[in-house]
């Protein structure tokens, strides 16, 4: 697999999360997403920068246009070093929330993900990663 | 502050929705709606959705507890003209609006609230007639 | 390594050219690639004959660097037979013993021209398994990668073939699914549906899936995924022609169907006439009465 373009981009207020979201959606574009798809993951990054930013007390997302064979994906990164996630299992059910949202931020976002990635340590923050095949 | 105006038509409160939402826009919008329902007494609130191009789940939750307001201040909330693919995502994220009224576009939204407005005038209301 | 086992296999390759290609081919044929009619034995032979020429080439061209420059001309041949297999259905195993059956025969050959000298045995062996496992990876690569684009290049087909949405009347469509569903095909069905539903004004969607053969766990989920994203737009569906088996399995899917479902297309549609306020009515009297 191959990185054809990155970029990074800092979660650290509301006005952030906008821009995480037309940036994804710019180089969602730009590999040739569908409709549909580009939707998906500009909504899954939009829940997953509001994690970073609410639970993880800011942070930001790496954007990466990667190769495998033929196909094109993005994949994005948030990673923040907020107080982590002790119970990822648990994080990752439906309608749990530890800060009074609806709880369908994780899980959410993996369904819309084809390829959904969290490390988390207590104490040092958590990384989640996701990619969108074309 | 930036916020999103509200316009009223008869007694319904119209809302379209044109910019990339930010958090604080979207409570702000809640605290509009709830403080014109109060103040003007109307009867539905119709929120058209046609230039978003996401609800992520804050967006959805905020459509949710509009409604969920407008109901206990005994208004019919209608969200319309959602697109296929936010529509698509919403499913897929597992959110489904749970009390909230769809129309395809504003006319449809309308004629729904006028519908359920004349019918419960119709059968005698003890609260005073739509205004228009 | 002193030893030149390119020489020595290129020597080996030369001089006792006639009896590998047709020890090689003899061990093809007992490959199921014959049997199977896929390929005639003309062909087969022509195409182990110039592989075995080409790699002679390469092989005089000196190197062992199955990669480098001087194989290039094998390289394309193997790429384009391996291409044409994936095309033809042939499994992996009959592609990739093309090559790998050479080996045993070259070892064969190496015996026989170099059995008493260890040294050049060794160095024609290392040499001739080195050059030919390279060769039998870059087929192998070449054709998962067809294979690919053919598997690729047929979903794409069916996904278009697929499923048209009807107009049935003013603000009513129908969907009439034929065929499996699985994820990827939902998905084109759901956003043409959708994006009718828009396109037509429609207040109500009605998918048949009388033509649909199964629906399990998954295919459930996807239709009721199909009405809800409906109806988040404004529009609802009915569901018709749901076979006693497939009610069944969604009853016991535990999936509480909050749609409704008729037995037909045609009760669906009564349904759909008569919620957008419409109604059908018999003509007074019959044509042949009047006359």
């Amino acid at each position: 697999m191959t990185v054809s373009k990155a970029e990074t981009l800092p979660i650290r207020s509301g006005g952030d999360v906008v821009r995480v979201r037309q940036r994804v959606r710019a180089l969602a574009v730009e590999i040739g997403l569908g409709l549909v798809d580009q939707t998906k993951i500009v909504t899954a990054a939009s829940e997953l920068a509001r994690n970073t930013l609410d639970y993880g007390g800011g942070g930001d997302v790496r954007a990466e246009i990667v190769q495998n064979g033929a196909r094109k994906g993005l994949r994005l990164t948030f990673e923040d070093t907020g107080p982590g996630i002790a119970d990822i299992e648990q994080a990752m059910t439906d309608h749990y929330t530890s800060g009074g949202g609806l709880g369908l931020g994780l899980g959410g976002a993996k369904r819309l993900s084809n390829e959904f990635h969290i490390a988390s340590t207590p104490g040092m923050g958590t990384r989640v990663t996701i990619a969108r095949w074309k | 502050m930036e916020r999103i105006p509200i316009l009223k038509l008869g007694g319904v409160l119209i809302v379209t929705i044109q910019v990339d939402m930010h958090d604080h826009l979207a409570l702000a919008l809640e605290e509009d709606l709830t403080a014109m329902i109060v103040r003007t007494g109307a009867r539905g609130v119709l929120i058209e959705i046609s230039a978003l191009e996401i609800v992520d789940s804050f967006i959805g939750r905020m459509l949710v507890s509009i409604a969920a307001i407008a109901r206990v201040l005994d208004a019919e909330t209608v969200v319309a003209g959602m697109r296929p693919a936010v529509a698509i995502t919403l499913v897929e994220l597992g959110l489904e609006l749970t009390g909230i009224r769809t129309a395809l576009n504003v006319e449809r939204g309308m004629a729904l609230i006028q519908a359920r407005l004349s019918e419960e005038d119709g059968h005698g209301s003890d609260r005073d007639g739509l205004e228009s | 390594m002193t030893m030149d086992g390119a020489g020595v296999l290129e020597r080996t390759l030369a001089e006792d050219e006639v009896t590998i290609l047709d020890a090689w081919i003899a061990s093809l044929r007992d490959g199921t690639s014959l049997r199977s009619g896929r390929i005639r034995e003309a062909e087969l032979r022509t195409q182990a004959k110039t592989v075995l020429g080409l790699l002679r080439e390469a092989l005089a061209g000196g190197g062992l660097d199955a990669d480098a420059e001087g194989f290039a001309s094998i390289r394309e041949t193997l790429a384009d037979i391996s291409r044409s297999r994936a095309i033809q259905g042939f499994t992996p195993t009959d592609t990739a013993n093309f090559v790998f059956s050479l080996k045993e025969r070259v070892f064969e050959a190496l015996v026989k021209t170099h059995g008493t000298d260890a040294q050049g045995l060794a160095a024609g062996t290392w040499a001739a398994s080195k050059v030919l496992d390279r060769l039998g990876l870059q087929t192998m690569e070449v054709f998962l990668a067809s294979r690919e684009e053919v598997i690729g290049r047929q979903g794409q087909e069916i996904a278009e073939l697929s499923t048209p949405v009807v107009r049935l009347w003013d603000g009513i469509l129908a969907l009439p699914l034929i065929g499996t569903l699985d994820s990827a095909r939902t998905g084109v069905v759901m956003e043409n549906l959708l994006q009718a539903i828009v396109d037509e004004e429609a207040e109500i969607a009605i998918i048949d899936i009388t033509g649909v053969p199964t629906v399990d766990t998954l295919v459930a989920q996807h239709l009721l995924k199909t009405v809800a994203a409906a109806r988040l737009m404004g529009a609802d569906c009915i569901v018709s022609g749901i076979r006693p088996q497939i009610a069944q399995t969604m009853v016991h899917l535990g999936v509480e169907l909050n749609v409704v479902s008729k037995a037909t297309l045609a009760d669906a549609f009564a349904v759909a006439l008569r919620r957008t306020g419409r109604k059908v009515v018999r003509q007074q009297a019959p044509a042949e009465e009047r006359r």
